[in-house]
């Protein structure tokens, strides 16, 4: 595919402000944590963008080690919310107000 | 117009419409069949950046299992409709407001940078084989890479342990 590379770096933008809107305007923990994931997956977009463009592949290997650190962050974010389920019975972050003053 | 930007805003519409639905659907199950589906699209956009590698981990990785995770939690939970009051009803406006200001500065970013209307130069055949990608990673990033394995077994040993239930608070 031969587009100008600022396209694609305008894309994965776009794609990461969705994420951010997910995460300040959503209160579902399951679904600010998916956010999280689709402003990882556009900083992985802009990453090959720029290795395709440079002709280098460091930027592939990063992104081969953003997916390895994803994979063990959803391992403990899930496990986490499954134990904050547990007690609150909710995963509103809303009801996550324990520690409030 | 070539059909390669034909492609490149078809895939991009596709892309951003999902994230949206991803956002907008009040079903958290359906939330993740629509990040599965921006995770697809994406990895359709590294295959046709010559990262083919790297597009079929993003499929079996991130659109399989770790999308498989997020909803298997959510069925274990039974947590598809859980939010259903707004208590904070600013929330919205000024996460709309601070994401517009985000996207103004980030499109004031892009003009101020220098552009080029030009496309990348052709690479080689094997670039984003995965001979190539192998031999950077095991021969510049070896480090990095043994890390990873570590992270990952920590972060399987702490999962364990958050979700285990104390066994001596249950037999009392």
């Amino acid at each position: 595919m031969n587009v100008p590379i600022g396209y694609l770096v305008a894309l994965s933008g776009v794609l990461f402000g969705l994420g951010v809107l997910g995460v300040l305007a959503r209160r579902n923990a399951i679904v600010m944590f998916m956010s999280v994931e689709l402003m990882l997956n556009a900083a992985n977009l802009a990453l090959i963008a720029f290795a395709r463009q440079w002709g280098r592949l460091d930027g592939q290997v990063f992104v081969f080690f953003i997916i390895g650190v994803a994979a063990a962050e959803v391992a403990v974010g899930l496990a986490l919310i499954v134990a904050i389920f547990r007690t609150k019975h909710s995963i509103d972050v809303d009801d996550v107000s324990g520690l409030r003053g | 117009m070539t059909a390669d930007l034909w492609v490149f805003f078809g895939l991009a519409a596709v892309a951003i419409w999902s994230a949206a639905c991803m956002l907008l659907s009040r079903n958290a199950v359906y939330s993740v069949l629509f990040l599965v589906l921006n995770f697809l699209t994406v990895a359709v956009f590294f295959l046709l950046l010559q990262a083919g590698f790297i597009a079929l981990v993003q499929v079996t990785v991130y659109a399989g299992a770790i999308m498989v995770l997020f909803l298997f939690v959510i069925m274990l939970l039974g947590a598809e409709r859980v939010e259903t009051r707004p208590s904070l009803p600013w929330q919205g406006p000024v996460a709309a407001a601070l994401v517009l200001l985000l996207f103004g500065l980030m499109a004031l970013a892009f003009l101020l940078s220098p552009q080029s209307a030009a496309t990348p130069p052709p690479a080689t055949p094997v670039f984003g084989s995965p001979e190539s990608v192998g031999e950077v990673l095991f021969d510049a990033y070896l480090l990095p890479f043994e890390v990873t394995s570590l992270l990952l077994l920590v972060a399987m040993v702490g999962a364990i342990i958050l979700t285990r239930r104390e066994r001596s608070r249950e037999a009392r």
